[in-house]
């Protein structure tokens, strides 16, 4: 098992960050009326392990032991029946999943299923009528239409179903499903707690880790709780003991990504740009989210501009990035950018040397 | 109403008025309808106006005051966007409710007038072309339903169906009355609230009565039965003054550098960038060393940004480009970049 997992926080009460927000959703949950809820933060701040310690505190050990279900819904539109597939996974209390994967027909996901779901109330050993938890992972990403289904379901069925929604940023989820739910803020860690973290893991191994050694991993993390735990276990298989200069492993695709900001300082021109489409395909065919690799240039491209071009540069990242999100290739809007970038960088060059 | 049964209901749901009359703040539509209850008689009526102000819980409770629990089921039809409306469903369910005719025998009490109620909620959310198919049904049957729509953004609904409707608009809540329904709660769930609290929960709701009541709830959850200010900031999510200070004053100090790191610090926190802009907002419009110029330029980014936002664009580069463009609005730097090809 991978350290990641290995080292996932069970209970509320075992997790070493985020334990001000683990504590208060005990109390949340002390009574059966707690409101839905709603979590965002940035990625690998470690939303998942606390809704399922969450899970864990409500329902006992029994929310631990889910199965994984690969299932066609037939779903009536009208005039024809779509299949839907969905992956969910379920314990007896709850079901978790993810509606954005069935991309444009995720409203008949709303609609049909979750709505489904949500009335049918489970009855628990004793006969007892209890609540069933819906997780929905990355409700972000789900279109304006599908949020919209949300509404009136996450109200009418509130005594049998408590909805659990994830996602990254809740400028993208209505304004109206917010209102519906309690907002729970997860900030990624800082880099002393990650430090804190890999040296429990390190402890909990039996290993060796010298000064200063887990703040190297930390600070090339990002604040990803995630990557620095991946990371660290990297190092580990790469070389053991530690010593106190080992190198920090960099992800392939972010040296990718710098080298091709190194490509388009140097030389602007048509050619070097179609040997940069090809370096972009190849990101995208190894699935790095096209937003991901535009940032990931922008940071490469602005720790070398002078600070009169950063502005600039930085305009049109985000100009390429909302029209890529509009469209939907995204490789057109890359390469644009790239174009871009030359031409400003040609005539700074032009202007500042003649 | 003293909570008999432990509910298992949310807050909202527990507090949701069941009588018309119990419906704060919205005097014009609730007097029509009380008169409704009387004369039995009604229009088609179009509810607008912003979440959590009553829209959903004044059209449920007129249709269980006039019908009473044993009818309900079979003279009301509730349709929102978690049901599919498309254009066939509109033609076959909700024709096929309206077709069957009914009595008008009044029954235990309840008035029951001789037509059907069909709900349409969050309406907004219909196609144009289901909403064209749904004018032919409501001339068809116009004797014997009456249509509520219900939205939050009228202009949403297609002219000739808004035409044929009584419009209300549905106000956010003003601070005193949403503190007087607060207080009721406070008083039926033995929570203590000062007057502070009080305020402060109704600035933060912005006339959102559902939201403050979500948050009182958890303030409740989480802070016991005596509940501050402060405790509420903390629960509602509102970005810290400080950390939008900070991002202020990195542009204000025109390092680029400085802002992008803010910026990156306000993301890795997860504060929401949808309402960072908001709360920047408000401290440009009302600093007074700004001048009008200077507004504009910072506001027209804030927009620009807010649009691509909901377009579903990347929160960090949005808010380093609202940075950038607020570093060179402050220091005067011309609006159009130097070298662009
Ligand atoms: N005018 C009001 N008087 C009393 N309670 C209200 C009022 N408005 C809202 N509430 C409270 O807020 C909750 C949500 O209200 P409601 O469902 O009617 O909102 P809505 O206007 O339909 O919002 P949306 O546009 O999001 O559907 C209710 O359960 C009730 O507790
Ligand atoms: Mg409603």
């Amino acid at each position: 098992m991978l350290w990641v997992d290995k080292y996932r926080p069970k209970t509320l009460d075992k997790v070493l960050i985020h334990d001000d927000v683990a504590q208060n959703l005990k109390k949340l949950v002390t009574e059966q009326d707690c409101p839905h809820l709603l979590f965002y933060g940035p990625p690998g701040s470690g939303k998942k392990t606390l809704i399922m310690a969450l899970l864990r505190q409500m329902f006992g050990p029994s929310a631990d032991k889910v199965k994984v279900e690969n299932k066609t819904w037939k779903v009536d539109a009208g005039t024809r029946t779509i299949d839907i597939e969905l992956t969910t996974l379920l314990s007896t209390h709850h079901v978790e999943m993810n509606p954005a994967d069935a991309g444009f027909q995720d409203r008949y996901v709303v609609q049909e299923i979750i709505k489904e779901m949500a009335k049918n109330r489970p009855l628990d050993t004793k006969g007892k009528k209890s609540f069933k938890v819906l997780v929905l992972n990355e409700v972000d990403k789900l279109s304006r239409e599908a949020q919209h289904s949300l509404r009136r379901t996450m109200e009418k069925y509130s005594s049998s179903c408590r909805l659990i929604l994830c996602c990254n940023s809740s400028s993208k989820v209505t304004e109206a499903v917010r209102s519906r739910c309690l907002n729970v803020r997860i900030s990624a860690p800082t880099e002393n707690e990650i430090v804190r973290v890999l040296e429990f893991i390190g402890k909990k191994e039996g290993l060796q880790l010298p000064p200063g050694f887990a703040a190297r991993i930390a600070e090339k993390a990002n604040r990803s709780l995630r990557r620095a735990i991946l990371l660290f276990e990297t190092c580990r298989v790469q070389q053991y003991p530690f010593t106190h200069n080992q190198a920090i492993p960099p992800m392939d695709w972010e040296e990718y990504v710098s080298e091709i900001a190194s490509d388009i300082m140097k030389e602007q021109s048509p050619k070097r740009l179609f040997q940069v489409r090809g370096k972009l395909y190849e990101l995208l065919t190894n699935c790095i989210p096209p937003e991901i690799i535009l940032k990931r240039l922008l940071y490469e491209l602005l720790k070398k501009l002078d600070s009169e071009l950063k502005h600039e540069v930085s305009f049109w990242a985000a100009y390429y990035e909302h029209r890529m999100c509009l469209g939907q290739k995204a490789i057109f809007h890359l390469e644009a950018f790239v174009a871009k970038f030359m031409s400003i960088y040609k005539g700074f060059l032009i202007a500042t040397f003649g | 109403m003293a909570p008999l049964l432990q509910s298992s209901q949310p807050w909202v749901e527990k507090y949701r008025p069941k009588q018309v009359k119990d419906v704060a703040h919205q005097d014009e539509v609730v007097r029509v309808l009380i008169n409704t209850l009387e004369t039995t008689n009604c229009p088609h009526m179009l509810f607008y106006g912003p979440p959590g102000t009553g829209k959903t819980t004044t059209a449920l409770a007129i249709a269980h005051q006039l019908f009473g629990p044993e009818l309900y089921k079979s003279r009301v039809l509730e349709l929102n966007a978690s049901d599919d409306r498309g254009i066939n469903v509109v033609r076959t369910k909700i024709k096929d409710f309206a077709a069957v005719a009914v009595g008008s025998a009044r029954q235990g009490g309840y008035p029951c007038p001789p037509y059907k109620i069909i709900i349409l909620d969050e309406a907004d959310s219909m196609t144009e072309d289901a909403q064209n198919a749904l004018r032919r049904t409501m001339e068809t049957y116009s004797k014997v339903t009456r249509f509520f729509f219900i939205c939050n953004y009228v202009s949403r609904i297609i002219e000739p169906l808004a035409s044929r409707c009584a419009k209300f608009r549905f106000k956010p809540l003003t601070e005193a009355i949403m503190s007087n329904r607060i207080l009721h709660i406070c008083h039926e769930e033995g929570l203590n609230l000062d007057s502070e609290a009080l305020s402060t929960l109704s600035s933060l709701s912005q006339g959102d009565l559902r939201r403050a009541i979500t948050y009182l709830q958890s303030a409740a959850r989480l802070f016991g039965s005596s509940i501050s200010s402060s405790d509420l900031i903390s629960v509602s999510g509102v970005i810290p003054e400080e950390v939008v200070q900070a991002l202020y004053s990195a542009c204000r100090s025109g390092n680029f550098d400085l802002a992008d790191k803010e910026v990156k610090n306000v993301i890795a926190e997860g504060y929401p960038v949808s309402l960072m802009l908001t709360q920047l907002f408000d401290i440009v419009v009302e600093a007074d060393d700004v001048s009008d110029e200077q507004k504009a330029r910072i506001c027209k980014k804030l927009a620009e940004a807010d649009k691509c936002l909901v377009d579903g664009a990347d929160e960090y580069l949005q808010l380093l480009d609202v940075a950038s463009n607020t570093i060179r609005a402050l220091c005067n730097l011309p609006q159009e970049f130097s070298y662009e090809g």
